[in-house]
C-alpha cells in the first residue's frame, strides 16, 4: 500500500464519520419535530424531506453512489421511474374517489 | 470453473460482476419495498382515522441510531480491508453483526409488547401494514446478518488467498446492508412519527 492510497482511505474515513454524525443529528431533529404537533401536511413534508436527505447521504457516501459507473445509474434511474409511478398510483386513486 | 470478473472490471460495464449483480438486486428490492410504501399510502388516504405516536418512539429512535451505527461499522470494515488491516476488519464486522442483533432484540421487545396488548395485525389497518413492513425489513436484517457472519467467520479465509476478491465481497455485502439501513430511514418516520 503506497502513501497516497493510505491518505485516500483516511480521507474517506473522515467523510464516513461526518456522514454518521449528520445522520444521528437529523434523526434527533426529525423526532423532535414530530413532537411539535404540526398539522398533517407540513409534518409529512418535513419528515419526508429529512428522511430523503438522510437516505441520500447513505446512498451517496456509504454506498459510494456519488462516484459510480454509468450502468448502475441507468439501472437505478429505471427503478426510480417505476418507484415513483408506484408511489403516485394511490394519489390517482384518491382523485378518482366516488363522493 | 473460474468465476469471471471478480477482481478485474468487465470492459463493457466497467464493473466487477458482483457489484452490478448486487445493484440490480437492490433495484428489485426498491420495487418490493416501493409496492409496500404504495400500499401504505393507499391504506392511509382511504382510512377514516390514522393513529399518531401509538408506537414506542424513544425505542425506535434508539433502534434508528443502532442501525445507522451498524452502517458506519460496515463501511469501516471495508475501509479496514482497503488498509490491509484484517484484525481491524474483524472487529468492525463483528460490531456490525452485534448491532444488527441489538436491533432485532429491541424489535422483539416491541413486538412482544404489542402482542401482549392485543395489537396484532388484524387489530387495524395500521397494525397490519406496520407488521408487514417492519417484519419484511426484519427478515432483511436477519439475511444480512447471516451473510455478514459468514464473511466474519469461515468466508474470511479468502483474505489469505484472494484479498482483492474478498475486499470486493465485503463492499457488495455492505451495499446490501446500507440498503437495509436506508429502508429503515424511511420506515421510521412513516410508521412511528407521522
Amino acid at each position: 500500500m503506497d502513501a497516497s492510497h493510505a491518505e485516500d482511505v483516511r480521507k474517506h474515513v473522515r467523510i464516513y464519520v461526518s456522514v454518521f454524525v449528520a445522520l444521528l443529528t437529523l434523526t434527533v431533529v426529525t423526532v423532535t419535530i414530530s413532537y411539535l404537533n404540526l398539522s398533517v401536511v407540513p409534518a409529512i413534508i418535513v419528515a419526508l424531506v429529512i428522511a430523503s436527505v438522510k437516505g441520500s447521504l447513505v446512498a451517496s457516501y456509504f454506498m459510494h453512489l456519488i462516484s459510480e459507473k454509468k450502468l448502475i445509474y441507468a439501472a437505478l434511474g429505471l427503478a426510480a421511474v417505476f418507484f415513483l409511478a408506484l408511489i403516485f398510483l394511490p394519489l390517482l386513486a384518491m382523485s378518482d374517489r366516488i363522493h | 470453473m473460474e468465476i469471471p470478473y471478480t477482481v478485474k472490471a468487465r470492459p463493457d460495464t466497467g464493473l466487477v460482476n458482483a457489484k452490478l449483480g448486487v445493484w440490480l438486486f437492490l433495484a428489485s428490492e426498491v420495487m418490493l419495498f416501493g409496492a409496500l410504501f404504495s400500499s401504505y399510502i393507499l391504506l392511509r388516504i382511504g382510512s377514516v382515522e390514522w393513529p399518531h405516536h401509538v408506537l414506542d418512539v424513544p425505542l425506535a429512535t434508539i433502534n434508528t441510531a443502532v442501525l445507522i451505527s451498524s452502517s458506519i461499522t460496515m463501511v469501516m470494515s471495508w475501509a479496514s480491508l482497503m488498509e490491509k488491516n484484517f484484525g481491524k476488519y474483524r472487529r468492525f464486522m463483528g460490531a456490525t453483526i452485534l448491532l444488527g442483533l441489538v436491533f432485532l432484540i429491541i424489535k422483539y421487545f416491541e413486538y412482544t409488547h404489542h402482542f401482549a396488548a392485543g395489537e396484532i395485525p388484524s387489530k387495524s389497518t395500521f397494525f397490519a401494514i406496520y407488521f408487514t413492513m417492519t417484519g419484511l425489513h426484519g427478515l432483511h436484517v436477519i439475511g444480512g446478518m447471516i451473510v455478514n457472519s459468514y464473511f466474519w467467520g469461515p468466508g474470511s479465509k479468502m483474505w489469505k488467498t484472494q484479498p482483492e476478491r474478498f475486499t470486493n465481497r465485503i463492499e457488495v455485502a455492505g451495499l446490501y446492508w446500507h440498503f437495509v439501513d436506508l429502508v429503515w430511514i424511511f420506515l421510521f418516520p412513516v410508521l412511528y412519527l407521522l
